[in-house]
């Protein structure tokens, strides 16, 4: 009877995961194999052709391109991630140390939460009268007299592209050290001006070290999504810079999937690395 | 008895919008006394001692300390130390690193605040323990510590909120004995914020009864139990049957009740067992409850059951008048 009771919470608990597994199975692991398998395929000008062959990597890892678009990839990241920590950092602690009632915390930070009700390519677009040449920005600094011409690199620039990351992606860090931040026994701050600790001493030996994980899933979400992200390269730079995902968009366009495959690939390859990285410094475990 | 180095509160008042949390309070402790503070939750203990701290504004009035006056300073210039209610251990730093806190936001060195930190958990008897985090260490263990990180600061008055309250019974026993010695051995003044009128009478020097923001009676811990002011104090210490009696109130110790031949009679409602006496609860017809302790021995040689009718008798010589 035992045995048998086993044996059914056994089956059942399979069958409990089946959803889950299905799911997973059909939209992440069968993808992701299918553009493994695609990226040894063979290419020609007209047509693609199943192999097992290494040419598109070694034509990927061979051209200086690559070098070029992954590097300018990172140092968009690394900008943005560095942009959106100084400003989300003091964002989650001004909502989460300075704002006292709960309320007015809820309401400041749904306020933050309004740029998310339309969508990403609008909130991009809407830089672009904004930034442009004769746009608000120019005008506004050639009546205040600060400038005689108007500044060229305020739009279609790496500027304007970083800019845009930042507006679009700086909520993702907020959130998540906000969350660290508030599950901070207040009465530590109090024990750490006890101690003696002035305001900035509490901030680098009790709230930076407590806050870490929060900062570590912020980072995860930024890196990724700007090592991901190609359409906001192409409006902001007005098809001027280039960054990973633009060459894989590229390829698309070209009908080469074989090599944009690859190139996919590799970036998720890279960016898996980063989180790698990045997770041996910190455990975000208990955050979870 | 005034040395100069007392704690002293002089019209000390705090509030919180239209809220009085503490009224006026005027108040000596005594350097180098255990001083429990106690009364209920929201009477104005735990501001009172967090004003001490530093960790409350002070709304009127002022806290001189060692004949300086300390209500603008921050708390780390006082010369007090605070151990939080629940500990408030840097979960992220290690016990030694914990202890040693306040001397590294000084800017002491390494190995000099982990010499002194080493002292100090030789002191709380965790020296064994001192690589492990706060969050590995139980909570008798985890309090040691608080009580070591706020030693390290040689504190002039250690202010303790309700340190025993996360403890189960055993251990609450164990280390307020532990409190104690070590005030003596320490020789620094200890205030205690307590709801708990058994802390307080086994831990304190003196007893400083709050209710309502303002002192209800303050002296040693005999005196107060032993005559205490108001009505309000002989309920909260406990062990007092309060009396309405021709000509005000009184009150007379439990232990002082006997049952008798002769006396007021009165229905029995409760008896409760407590080892070494016999806790009977009755209702005189007055309607007044009347608590009676009575010897173990001497309630068994006639035990009475609720709903029995019995007398109860007290010598008047022990009656005890009340002010308020």
């Amino acid at each position: 009877m035992a045995s048998r009771l086993t044996g059914n919470r056994h089956v059942l608990g399979w069958i409990q995961a089946l959803p889950l597994t299905v799911v997973l199975v059909g939209f992440l692991i069968a993808p992701i194999a299918m553009i493994v398998a695609v990226s040894f395929w063979g290419a020609t000008e007209f047509s693609i052709y199943p192999a097992f062959q290494f040419d598109n990597y070694e034509f990927l890892f061979s051209s200086p391109v690559t070098y070029r678009v992954f590097g300018a990839t990172l140092k968009y990241a690394l900008i943005t991630w560095a942009l959106t920590l100084v400003i989300g950092f003091t964002v989650a602690y001004f909502l989460a140390f300075h704002v006292r009632s709960l309320t007015m915390q809820i309401a400041l930070f749904l306020i933050c939460t309004i740029p998310f009700w339309t969508s990403n390519i609008i909130r991009m677009i809407s830089w672009i009268p904004f930034l442009g040449r004769n746009g608000i920005a120019n005008q506004t600094l050639i009546s205040w007299g600060v400038i005689d011409e108007p500044l060229e690199w305020l739009l279609y620039s790496d500027f304007s592209v970083i800019l845009a990351f930042v507006h679009l992606y700086t909520l993702f860090m907020v959130v998540p050290i906000f969350n660290t931040m508030m599950r901070i026994d207040k009465s530590l701050l109090e024990a750490a001006r006890d101690n003696g600790a002035s305001g900035f001493q509490t901030l680098v030996h009790v709230i930076i070290p407590l806050t870490k994980p929060g900062i570590m899933i912020g980072t995860i979400f930024v890196v990724t999504l700007v090592m991901g992200d190609f359409i906001t390269v192409r409006f902001m730079s007005g098809s001027q810079r280039a960054n990973v995902g633009r060459l894989i968009s590229n390829d698309i366009g070209l009908l080469q999937y074989p090599s944009a495959a690859a190139t996919a690939v590799v970036l998720l390859c890279t960016v898996l690395i980063v989180i790698a990285t990045l997770l041996r410094f910190v455990n975000i475990r208990k955050e979870l | 008895m005034r040395t100069g180095y007392d704690l002293e509160l002089v019209h000390l008042t705090k509030r919180y919008g239209d809220t009085l949390a503490v009224r006026d309070l005027n108040h000596v402790f005594v350097k180098g006394s255990y001083v429990c503070l106690l009364g209920p939750s929201g009477c104005g203990k735990s501001s009172t001692l967090r004003m001490i701290a530093g960790h409350e504004d002070v709304s009127e009035g002022s806290i001189v300390l060692d004949g300086q006056e300390v209500s603008n300073l921050p708390p780390a210039q006082r010369g007090t130390a605070m151990m939080f209610q629940n500990y408030a251990l840097f979960p992220h730093l290690s016990v030694r690193d914990n202890v040693a806190f306040s001397l590294r936001m000084k800017g002491v060195d390494k190995a000099a605040r982990h010499a002194r930190a080493g002292e100090l958990l030789e002191l709380v008897d965790m020296t064994h323990l001192a690589d492990r985090l706060p969050a590995q260490l139980s909570g008798g263990q985890q309090q040691r510590v608080a009580l070591a990180r706020a030693l390290v600061t040689q504190p002039k008055v250690l202010l303790l909120d309700e340190p025993l309250s996360a403890l189960d019974p055993f251990l609450r026993i164990r280390m307020r004995t532990e409190l104690k010695k070590l005030q003596r051995e320490l020789g620094i003044t200890f205030i205690h914020v307590t709801h708990g009128q058994d802390e307080a009478l086994a831990l304190a020097d003196e007893i400083v009864v709050m209710n309502n923001a303002v002192i209800e009676q303050a002296g040693p811990a005999r005196a107060v139990w032993a005559s205490p002011r108001t009505e309000f104090v002989a309920r909260f210490i406990g062990g007092h049957n309060v009396l309405a009696l021709s000509g005000g109130k009184a009150t007379v110790r439990a232990d002082a009740v006997t049952l008798a031949e002769q006396g007021l009679p009165a229905t029995v409602l409760a008896v409760e067992y407590q080892g070494a006496s016999v806790a009977v609860t009755s209702k005189l017809e007055t309607g007044d409850e009347v608590l009676a302790l009575l010897p173990e021995d001497q309630f068994f040689k006639a035990p009475k059951s609720p709903g029995d009718a019995v007398r109860l008798a007290w010598d008047d010589r022990r009656l005890h008048r009340l002010e308020a």
